[in-house]
């Protein structure tokens, strides 16, 4: 068997509770407070502790969709990217880019959200780009 | 915040309006507990009767978007009694003439008439709060979510300012953030007027700095709010919308007109874990990663920006969040081409000068602070220690104002919302969790004794809760957390989506809607 422990940071509040992902071969298998994180010291609550199921669910939804004729189907990645980039470019071309609304996620890491207001701004040609700090 | 989490241990009171913390952020409640033991004074205002304050002090219940009345009330008679820090007023701030004046109006007997908040209380929690150096003020959607979620912010750091509370260890002004990341997102430029570390988008110089870095001239028009994206879907200006990891028909306001909106879109594309009530609109859905399946940092409440360590591979065929921006982006002629978040993370940092000391090496487990300027900077706990970003800290003269909506005949009751301990925003985590189902099953509304009894509703019995705006049918819950003629209601349950009633009326600069505020009416529902 094999067992690690992973240092990470739960997704709820915006506390930032150090965790450690426990994974035995493989397989996200549970939650442990991270002891000496400055944020919780060893402590979690009922969401942190329980964090790892949100992620091995079954209500997880694991591949794109495509909606035909009010129906979801399965499509690999290049055609919904493709589907995507196409349908984006089209109302674009005819509206201009500020008729295309971003919104980004306070759930999602630095790194996409810095990705993803690039993508508005650069991509796309607005800065119609928000998310739910208000919410 | 102001300040970081840990320093509250050590403050000499701690004032908490308008911040659920037991239930909300549990670990910063522990952080009170433990100022409590070493003897700290604990002042709880809230309109409902939660949990932390029974550890309280004081405790006040003051009526629904009473709070800047309640903030002056307890200003005024600082100021009265010669309480207020005259040395740091003099050399930190400006404008305390022009609040000293607004403040003379606020009498403890005129407080009270709007807050119904007794003036011996306003007395008592004005000495409590000015006699305890130094002290921390904690607050969050309590405060914000309402038409005059500005004002409310700066009478809270008017107090602040007023006795020398800004800028000094273990005290400050602290909002509470509610998710992981909303303080990231912020500050990777997530709003329509600002590139990453709140770089004005209408600035030349910022402009032009990013149009150099990502070699594109890009827009200098401020964009649309969520708030105002609503608005445009309905009247045609919005015609695509992309959400990314967000569930807005759940968690924004008067919903029946968000599902009304979203309809008339002629592309939806969402960006989520599970089939969402938004995803379910969606024209295409791309399955994002979790936190356990990707590296990426984040910010929490404090500044404090953390790496998050993949664990696992993304299941099935799930992509990492920037990976799939990456493709969607080159797809649409905009190349982007990273090979892992840690290059994402340094292009960051290098235009973003309140990150720019931050590498992956450096943060480590622990974290850094900003701001961090620079590769030797240790980060920063609290901020205006020497000097406020602006120069000089300014107070608002600020006067109160009625929410947007008060009861009235038709709609008797006052209805806020918000969170429970065991669940989370939308549900969309939480629900799927076992353990966390197994603690709430289903929505409910908290209805007072009295109001309970003089409607002959018993526990559990579903009642029919009506605003201008929908209707929703709900478990009642009998309890004292709520007073006469309040009702409050968590919006986590899709079965009772009690943001069908909430009113859309938004704060003007803001944008926030008022979810803390609205009128509605009860009806038993005939057997």
């Amino acid at each position: 068997m094999d067992y690690q422990m992973v240092p990470s940071i739960c997704p709820y509040c915006g506390v930032g509770c150090g965790v450690l992902l426990e994974v035995i071969d493989g397989k996200l298998a549970g939650t442990l407070p991270l002891k000496t994180h400055p944020n919780n010291e060893g402590k979690l609550c009922i969401k942190g502790w329980n964090l790892h199921e949100h992620v091995v669910s079954d209500n997880r939804l694991l591949f794109p969709l495509v909606k035909e004729e009010g129906r979801f189907r399965e499509v690999a990645w290049d055609e919904a990217i493709e589907i995507s980039a196409k349908r984006l470019k089209a109302i674009i071309e005819e509206f201009g880019p500020d008729s295309v609304g971003v919104l980004t996620s306070a759930k999602m890491t630095n790194e996409a959200n810095y990705l993803i207001q690039k993508f508005s701004r650069a991509a796309i040609g607005t800065n119609n780009v928000d998310h739910c700090a208000r919410l | 915040m102001t300040n970081s989490m840990k320093e509250f241990e050590d403050s000499g009171c701690i004032f908490v309006i308008g911040s659920n913390t037991t239930e909300t952020h549990p670990i910063i409640a522990g952080r009170i507990m433990t100022a409590k033991e070493k003897g700290a004074k604990l002042i709880v205002a809230d309109p409902r009767n939660i949990h932390l304050a029974e550890f309280a002090d004081i405790v006040v219940h003051h009526r629904l978007g009473s709070d800047v009345a309640l903030l002056n009330g307890m200003m005024h008679v600082i100021v009265k009694n010669g309480w207020h820090d005259d040395k740091h007023i003099e050399e930190r701030t400006e404008g305390f003439s022009d609040l000293e004046e607004v403040l003379e109006d606020y009498t403890p007997k005129k407080v009270e008439a709007i807050t119904g908040v007794g003036c011996v209380d306003i007395e008592r929690m004005a000495e409590m709060y000015a006699g305890n150096h130094p002290a921390a003020l904690l607050y969050a959607m309590g405060i914000t979510q309402h038409t005059t979620g500005v004002d409310n912010v700066k009478s809270c750091c008017n107090l602040a300012m007023l006795c020398g509370n800004v800028g000094v260890r273990s005290g400050g002004v602290n909002p509470l953030r509610g998710q992981s990341n909303v303080q990231g997102a912020c500050d990777m430029g997530g709003l329509p007027n600002v590139f990453p570390g709140y770089q004005p988008v209408a600035d030349q110089t910022a402009n032009e700095k990013f149009s150099n870095a990502w070699g594109k001239a890009l827009p200098e028009r401020a964009g649309l709010t969520l708030t105002d994206m609503v608005k445009g879907m309905g009247d045609g200006r919005i015609k695509a919308l992309c959400v990314f990891g967000e569930n807005p028909k759940l968690s924004d306001p008067d919903s029946g007109h968000l599902d009304h909106v979203l309809k008339k879109l002629d592309f939806l594309l969402v960006q989520d874990l599970y089939m969402t009530e938004t995803a379910a609109d969606a024209d295409v859905f791309f399955a994002g990663a979790s936190v356990a399946e990707e590296d990426g940092t984040y910010t929490n409440t404090e500044r404090r920006c953390m790496r998050g360590n993949k664990a696992i591979d993304p299941l099935g065929k799930a992509l990492p969040d920037w990976d799939i921006i990456c493709r969607l982006s080159s797809a649409m002629g905009y190349a982007m081409d990273y090979s892992c978040p840690e290059e994402i993370f340094d292009e960051m940092t290098s235009l973003t000068p309140s990150y720019g000391g931050m590498t992956y090496e450096r943060l480590g487990i622990n974290g850094l602070q900003w701001p961090c300027p620079g590769k030797d900077h240790p980060g920063t706990p609290y901020l205006h220690k020497d000097n406020f970003s602006r120069g000089k800290g300014k107070f608002h003269a600020v006067k109160y104002l009625d929410p947007d909506e008060m009861p009235d005949e038709d709609y008797p009751f006052f209805l806020t919302t918000g969170r429970m301990f065991s669940h989370y925003h939308t549900g969309t985590m939480t629900r799927v969790s076992p353990h966390l189902h197994s603690e709430q099953k289903s929505g409910y509304i908290e209805v007072s004794p009295k109001d309970a009894g003089d409607m002959m509703l018993n526990d559990g019995e579903n009642v029919r809760v009506l605003s201008r705006r929908g209707q929703i049918e709900v478990p009642v819950k009998i309890t004292s957390r709520v007073g006469e003629g309040l009702l409050f209601s968590p919006f986590h349950f899709r079965e009772n989506p009690i943001n069908r009633l909430t009113n859309p009326a938004f704060d003007p600069i803001a944008k926030i809607p008022e979810f803390k505020v609205c009128a509605v009416k009860l009806e038993k529902i005939a057997e």
